[in-house]
């Protein structure tokens, strides 16, 4: 993919097109680069016919493959890459996850004065990387990504890695579809069920009613059901597109993708999934794995037996297999419709292990829903777009502030007086620990918020009892607000229809926001966001200037996806001031999971890890589940901010923000 | 897009719909704002549904055929519906045939309202409706149409229907339905008298080959009611019965 002597060439031809676009703006501090000539790298993206499932299909490839080349960096040089599109619509290529001038981010109408790439012309990108990691790239016109418009990028440090390895091996995982994308979409449009071959029937209803063990499990089965048929909703519906074939590097699970080692080796795994529509839930059986980078940032090294990787997330992981035998290693997609699945053996060529039967396929609880029974219309999701002012504000108050930390003296209530704090806001206490708390006295609370308490762990609490406490009783507190500020639709929990009086803590069944239930045997452990602990955190701890309510949002009869109840193409732009510090508080109104996306600038999810909160570039926001991510606004100009479910894009998840570094009143249209 | 939704609506029903739209937030805040990011769109998709291509023995009267269909086109909010039923008598000519263009309008997370025209080509005299209806899925996943019409000599008329597809398993699906037909006014020459006209109930057996592709097997009863009924025996008519049917489901 890279020849010296032609990029050479090449860079002499296109002397004139580099000098159209000025080299990197100011705000980005170019690194000493060592040599005088930028490496040059050439994409030429075209029409292709592929077969991957025994049948000959249309399908778009960079330089003829899929996925595309591998792009290997290095940390500190600058890089130009000609997109050459001999394609016959419009395209464009997006460097995902890297920190880069917006003009080079590669999103049409968006990134600043890039109008995309038209057929049969080239473009070139030019940019430093200031980075290392796992990467990748992709389409951001339509959906060519599902058509083949994807690879991966991997960023050389420029000083060693704090862990060592011996081999190195990119795992970029992804799910092909025989049908072409817009017949995709076009099917989810007649029919959001379409693909869904796995809803409940009566056949499962008697199933189900004969392995219940008594009348009240059985009752339990048959209001359950009526429940959901009430709230019109399905809660088998985990992944929207059925008929995948999920893919390693192009590799069927038969193709057997194999990753050779030599026992006692430590072997580097960096998963990217490029998967349009598909989570995965990943294990090697027999092997732990020791997740080292998150989205091309290092972590504080931490094993596991399982994780689960959204759309666009990175993970590396080192293995270490001690004898020489043949293991598997098995991402399962998470609504159990397939594998992905390649071999770590000793050699090439071997046959794949056969595949274990699926797990059990996951069904969607009404705690899942945020304990929101039924729409009524109008309070599940947001059928019709409302007015959305940009950058929707939230008072702050409050904000970040860790309980753990107060002094609070055992039995004394004038540490922790509450009581004081009219309308005292909890909303961005993610992460909180009470553990320590003794004493505690809520009793008297007015105007109480509890908005988005994502991972509080009220477990290890001692004399907190609620139960006795008087006006403990979540529906008589007043003015209590547990949703979205203003818009008053509530995502979180509705405690005014639930008696909670002499209701422990302990006994809610709220699905934790960051835990993945993939599944797993008891005691095995599984990745969350609450385990990456960035090891060299980028920001130091302050407070947001801003909490910006992100209300994910859509109607899943007509498939279409919105923020805040507004579609791409009636929202305006979130704008962020150059500088500051926004907290986006999302709010997952809808029944399936978003891996939200923000170009040009790091998330970091608040999930209690402090300053060592891990730097993402995607969070995957679980159905009904609120989380708190900061955003450091420190790249200006427009960047796409959207869901990387593509569909859930295409039909609407998405919004440009734009970072600007006059400070206006969010309230000024 | 906005220009496509807006003939869209212009084309089906003026004035009407028209006051609708302007009073809906979403649409005044896309015209404020001209900041819509270029490359924004809408994806717009259409679909086709044949609920009914059928032929039914009459267990005590005629053999009938019956088709029902309906197809839209159109963005998330805005859609163009067209909408046809119709039935042949014993000898195959065409006893019923009715013709619906409306623009409909999503309102509330499941329900559509629409409005339009609607033209009866049979029975004769041919006649034309304005029509206002509200479609969608109804607690309990129920679908739902009810619309009401006013003819071209000012009658007064309403047609409700409802549906149910009960997954026995993956592919196959038991759909009961009912619908029922009522009017304000008596119209003798089209043989229909005040009230209820008529109820028609089926118990329709598919089974999904594909989703695009089901046939299926159904028993179904129909029955004249009141002056309707009265009209049709004075015509020498069945006033209805049991039938049973085979017939395919189309989806595209």
């Amino acid at each position: 993919m890279t020849n010296d002597k032609l990029s050479r060439r090449q860079a002499l031809g296109l002397g004139v097109a580099a000098l159209a676009f000025p080299a990197a703006p100011a705000a980005l501090a170019q690194p000493a680069v060592g040599r005088a000539m930028p490496r040059e790298f050439n994409l030429t993206l075209s029409h292709v016919t592929a077969n991957i499932t025994g049948r000959r299909r249309p399908a778009m490839a960079i330089n003829g493959q899929i996925p595309g080349p591998a792009l290997r960096f290095r940390e500190g040089e600058e890089v130009v890459i000609n997109v050459a599109n001999r394609l016959r619509e419009h395209t464009s290529i997006h460097w995902h996850g890297l920190i880069l001038p917006s003009g080079q981010d590669g999103v049409p109408g968006i990134s600043d004065g890039f109008q995309g790439i038209d057929a049969g012309s080239t473009h070139q990108y030019r940019f430093p990387l200031v980075q290392a990691g796992t990467y990748w790239y992709h389409s951001h016109s339509g959906l060519q990504e599902q058509s083949g418009i994807y690879g991966s990028i991997v960023i050389d440090p420029a000083t060693p890695e704090p862990f060592g390895y011996d081999r190195d091996y990119i795992i970029q995982l992804s799910d092909w579809t025989d049908e072409t994308p817009s017949h995709v979409i076009a099917n989810l449009k007649r029919d959001p069920g379409y693909y869904n071959y796995n809803k409940r029937t009566l056949a499962s209803l008697v199933g189900e009613l004969r392995r219940a063990p008594d009348g009240a499990a059985r009752s339990a089965i048959v209001s359950d059901r009526i429940m959901w048929g009430d709230m019109r909703m399905d809660p088998t519906d985990i992944e929207d597109v059925g008929g995948y074939t999920y893919l390693v590097n192009g590799h069927t699970p038969a193709q057997n993708f194999t990753a050779v080692f030599r026992p006692g080796e430590t072997v580097r795994l960096r998963f990217i999934n490029s998967g349009a529509m598909s989570h995965f839930d990943v294990r090697v059986p027999g092997l732990e794995m020791t997740v080292v980078q998150a989205h091309g940032n290092n972590v504080r090294p931490v094993t596991v037996d399982e994780f689960r990787i959204a759309p666009a997330e990175t993970f590396d992981v080192l293995v270490r297999p001690r004898d020489g035998r043949q293991y598997q290693v098995l991402a399962e997609s998470m609504g159990r419709q397939g594998f992905a699945q390649f071999s770590l053996a000793t050699q090439e060529g071997l046959p794949a292990l056969p595949l274990p039967p699926h797990r059990p396929r996951p069904v969607l609880t009404m705690a899942d829903m945020g304990m929101n029974y039924g729409p009524k219309g109008l309070d599940r999701g947001t059928p019709m777009p409302e007015v959305d002012a940009p950058g929707h504000v939230a008072p702050m108050d409050m904000g970040g502030m860790d309980h753990s930390a107060m002094p609070m003296p055992a039995g004394g209530s004038q540490g922790m007086q509450h009581g004081a704090a009219g309308g005292m806001n909890h909303g961005s206490m993610a992460g909180m620990d009470h553990s320590s708390m003794a004493g505690m006295d809520h009793s008297a609370m007015p105007g109480m918020n509890h908005a988005a308490m994502s991972g509080m762990d009220h477990s290890g609490m001692q004399g907190m009892d609620h139960s006795s406490m008087a006006g403990m009783n979540h529906g008589n507190m007043p003015g209590m607000n547990h949703g979205a500020a203003g818009a008053g639709a509530m995502a979180g929990m509705d405690h005014g229809a639930m008696g909670h009086g002499g209701m422990g803590h302990g006994g809610m069944a709220m699905p934790d926001p960051l835990v993945n239930d993939v599944g797993a045997p008891p005691g095995a452990r599984v990745l969350s966001y609450r385990d990456l602990r960035a090891a060299r955190p980028l920001y130091p701890v302050r407070e947001p200037t801003r909490i910006i309510e992100i209300r994910l949002t859509g109607n899943m009869e007509r498939y279409f996806w919105s923020i805040n109840g507004n579609s791409f193409s009636q929202a305006q732009p979130i704008q962020l001031h150059l500088g500051e510090r926004a907290r986006f508080r999302f709010v997952n109104e809808t029944m399936m999971n978003h891996p939200m996306h923000l170009h040009g600038m790091w998330m970091m999810p608040q999930v209690g890890n402090g300053a060592e909160n891990p730097l993402l570039h995607t969070v995957n926001i679980k159905p009904g589940s609120t989380v708190d991510v900061d955003i450091e606004a420190d790249a200006p100009g427009g960047w796409a901010f959207h869901c990387h479910m593509l569909y859930h894009m295409e039909t609407g998840m998405m919004r440009k923000v734009s970072v600007v570094s006059a400070p206006r009143t969010a309230a000024a249209r | 897009m906005k220009t496509k939704s807006i003939l869209a609506a212009a084309a089906s029903l003026g004035v009407l719909t028209l006051g609708v739209l302007q009073a809906t937030p979403a649409q005044a805040q896309a015209m404020q704002h001209s900041t819509e990011p270029p490359f924004s769109h809408e994806v717009f998709t259409g679909a086709v549904l044949f609920e009914k291509l059928e032929y039914g023995w009459g267990l005590d009267g005629p053999n009938i055929g019956r088709w029902d269909g309906q197809a839209w086109y159109g963005g998330d909010v805005n859609r163009v519906w067209l909408k046809t039923e119709g039935e042949t008598s014993r000898n195959g000519t065409v006893e019923g045939a009715e013709v619906q263009l409306l623009y409909s309008r999503l309102l509330g997370y499941y329900w559509d309202f629409q409005a339009g025209i609607r033209y009866d080509i049979r029975p004769r005299p041919d006649r034309f409706y304005g029509v206002i209806g509200l479609q969608g899925l109804a607690p309990g996943m129920f679908e739902v149409d009810v619309q009401g019409f006013v003819s071209e000599k000012g009658d007064l008329s309403a047609r409700a229907e409802v549906s149910y597809d009960a997954y026995i398993t993956q592919r196959l699906v038991l759909q009961p339905n009912v619908e029922v037909n009522l009017a304000l006014q008596k119209v003798p020459e089209l043989g229909v008298g005040s009230g209820f006209n008529d109820v028609e109930a089926g118990l329709r057996l598919r089974y999904e080959f594909t989703r695009e592709v089901s046939p299926y097997i159904g028993v179904s009863y129909e029955r004249k009611l009141g002056d309707t009924a009265r009209y049709a025996r004075n015509e020498g008519e069945d006033v209805g019965g049991w039938a049973f049917l085979t017939g395919i489901r189309l989806f595209f």
